[in-house]
């Protein structure tokens, strides 16, 4: 197959153009927005944090196919999951998600929903330490 | 005449084949290729010359500091300045303008303003914006309109008695526009003001001449003009560098050194300190020799066709925006319907046509023009229809795949 075919794969124009769980959550318990300044890309990951496990997730985002396609996988891959197993999540991970290989600079368009989403939780965790709540 | 095919045979990267697809380069706003006079001229230094200048008294060093001075006496024709000695090298455009812009500070005081324009590339932009931060100076800007040139009204009105340094692209990088910088350049010296032009998307395409536009700064890099990575110059009349203090301090540069003070040798060297790039001094001459053989008019007259040939292709296609006016260098940015600018670029690169997709280092732009970025291709010397067709030719590949 062409290369560029096999990169823009049905599965992934699919999720680009229909994203999963592509919403704003004001429920959330932790909401958090990066940005890749090499190509202007944005993801705002959203969760719903209840007993060391993703309850929910949402997210919304501007970007490439490769980015916004690989968020919408991702929200559906962790919904339900533990969040050390989330935390435990590598590029391969991803790659496998998408089912292509992606040289090094698509490879951050396509981590951009992981690295969010692990952030988000970092941030979520020190903020219940502070607050000595074990709700997280 | 001017031949294209013969040129592009200059360019030996021109004969590669990238993802089995012959190579398209169309991202010269970025970088151009090199032609192997320039190579070869760089090549020959390491080769037969290579020596440090400026310091020894033995015959390589004699030729390393001629061949160096020569490139600066090059540089001063190439841009119509009265001397070397109003040349200074630098490593890129950028490094040329935080020169300009930290050896002025002293010539300014708090409540001073700097005025910009909205089209600005981060080079002529961040400096200035931190300078203002730092020491207490207004920065203003010059307002772009709909079709991405320059508002009169907007120039006349923020530059005033209080302007001190007007900073302005002779050609913007993002959207092809031809500044009138010899109008600014006037209106700023009827305020007692100074202006610093960003040359490095305009001195590659035409010929600029720095005593008929009458600016007080020029900086444009080598890299984008032929030449190699690493050498950039600032145009500055001699009079402003004579005042101005040193930028970088170490060897080089220097009269007199004591325990307590130091007293400085004049312009061009007293902005030159350390070791310089030899090497890319003698690549720069090469580029400009290569320019001037093919005459700076004609190749500006052969982009101008390139131009007109590119814009009517460009907005015969459907779903495809074009941002900037219509009379322009050659710099296209553009918007394919419903496609982000990255997937844009990867699938033309997949046709082995190279092009920039993102927002081209003006990201405030970018904000005005409601976009997160565009897709860019931008021409050179060796560019001719069939590079345009190619490009077109990707473009109807990316609408099919997104389709």
């Amino acid at each position: 197959m062409d290369p560029m075919e096999q990169m823009y794969h049905e599965n992934i124009l699919d999720h680009f153009k229909h994203p999963h769980n592509h919403k704003e959550m004001k429920e959330a318990d932790v909401h958090h927005h990066e940005y890749n300044p090499l190509c202007g890309d944005t993801i705002d990951m959203f969760l719903k944090i209840k007993n060391g496990k993703i309850e929910d997730v949402s997210f919304m985002g501007k970007g490439c196919a490769i980015s916004q396609a690989s968020a919408s996988m991702l929200t559906n891959d962790i919904k339900g999951k533990a969040l050390k197993d989330v935390e435990g999540m590598q590029k391969e991970n991803i790659l496998e998600m998408l089912g292509i290989t992606l040289s090094p600079v698509r490879l951050k368009c396509a981590m951009l929903s992981l690295d969010t989403t692990k952030n988000a939780i970092h941030i979520h965790q020190k903020y219940m330490q502070k607050h000595n709540n074990k709700g997280g | 005449m001017f031949n294209v095919e013969r040129i592009k045979k200059d360019f030996p990267i021109l004969k590669k084949k990238v993802r089995g697809k012959k190579l398209v380069y169309l991202d010269n706003a970025a970088t151009t290729q090199k032609p192997f006079q320039v190579i070869e001229a760089m090549n020959s230094y390491y080769r037969e010359h290579n020596a440090n200048v400026h310091r020894a008294i033995h015959q390589l060093s004699e030729e390393a500091t001629q061949l160096y001075e020569k490139a600066h006496e090059d540089a001063a024709n190439f841009v119509g300045a009265a001397g070397m000695e109003e040349i200074v090298f630098t490593k890129n455009t950028t490094e040329s303008l935080n020169l300009v812009a930290y050896s002025l500070v002293p010539t300014l005081k708090r409540g001073d303003e700097i005025v910009l324009t909205q089209m600005e590339h981060h080079s002529n932009f961040v400096p200035w914006q931190q300078l203002a931060k730092r020491h207490g100076i207004t920065l203003k800007f010059i307002e772009i309109n709909n079709n991405g040139k320059l508002s009169d009204k907007s120039i006349e009105k923020n530059i005033t008695k209080k302007t001190k340094i007007v900073a302005v692209a002779h050609v913007s990088n993002s959207l092809g526009t031809i500044n009138d910088v010899r109008k600014i350049a006037k209106i700023a010296h009827e305020n007692n003001a100074l202006c610093v032009v960003d040359g490095a998307q305009s001195v590659p395409h035409m010929k600029v001449d720095v005593k008929k536009l009458d600016v007080d700064f020029l900086a444009f890099s080598g890299h984008k003009m032929l030449g190699p990575t690493g050498i950039g110059v600032l145009y500055g009349k001699k009079e402003l560098l004579e005042e101005m203090g040193p930028f970088l301090f170490g060897g080089g540069m220097i009269k007199e050194v004591g325990w307590k003070d130091t007293t400085f040798i004049d312009a061009p060297w007293k902005f030159e300190a350390g070791t310089p790039n030899i090497a890319e001094a003698a690549g720069l001459s090469a580029a400009i020799r290569y320019l001037e053989k093919i005459g700076m008019e004609n190749i500006e007259k052969q982009e101008k066709k390139l131009v007109d040939y590119t814009l009517k292709k460009l907005s015969g296609m459907k779903g495809v925006v074009g941002y900037g006016p219509k009379k322009k260098a050659g710099v296209f940015s553009f918007n394919v319907d419903g496609v982000h600018a990255h997937d844009v670029s990867a699938i033309l690169d997949s046709e082995g046509v190279a092009i920039r997709g993102g927002h081209h280092c003006t990201m405030p732009l970018m904000s005005l023009l409601g976009v997160s970025g565009t897709s860019r291709a931008s021409i050179s010397v060796y560019n001719d229809e069939k590079d345009i067709d190619a490009l077109c030719g990707g473009i109807e590949k990316v609408k099919k795949v997104f389709g």
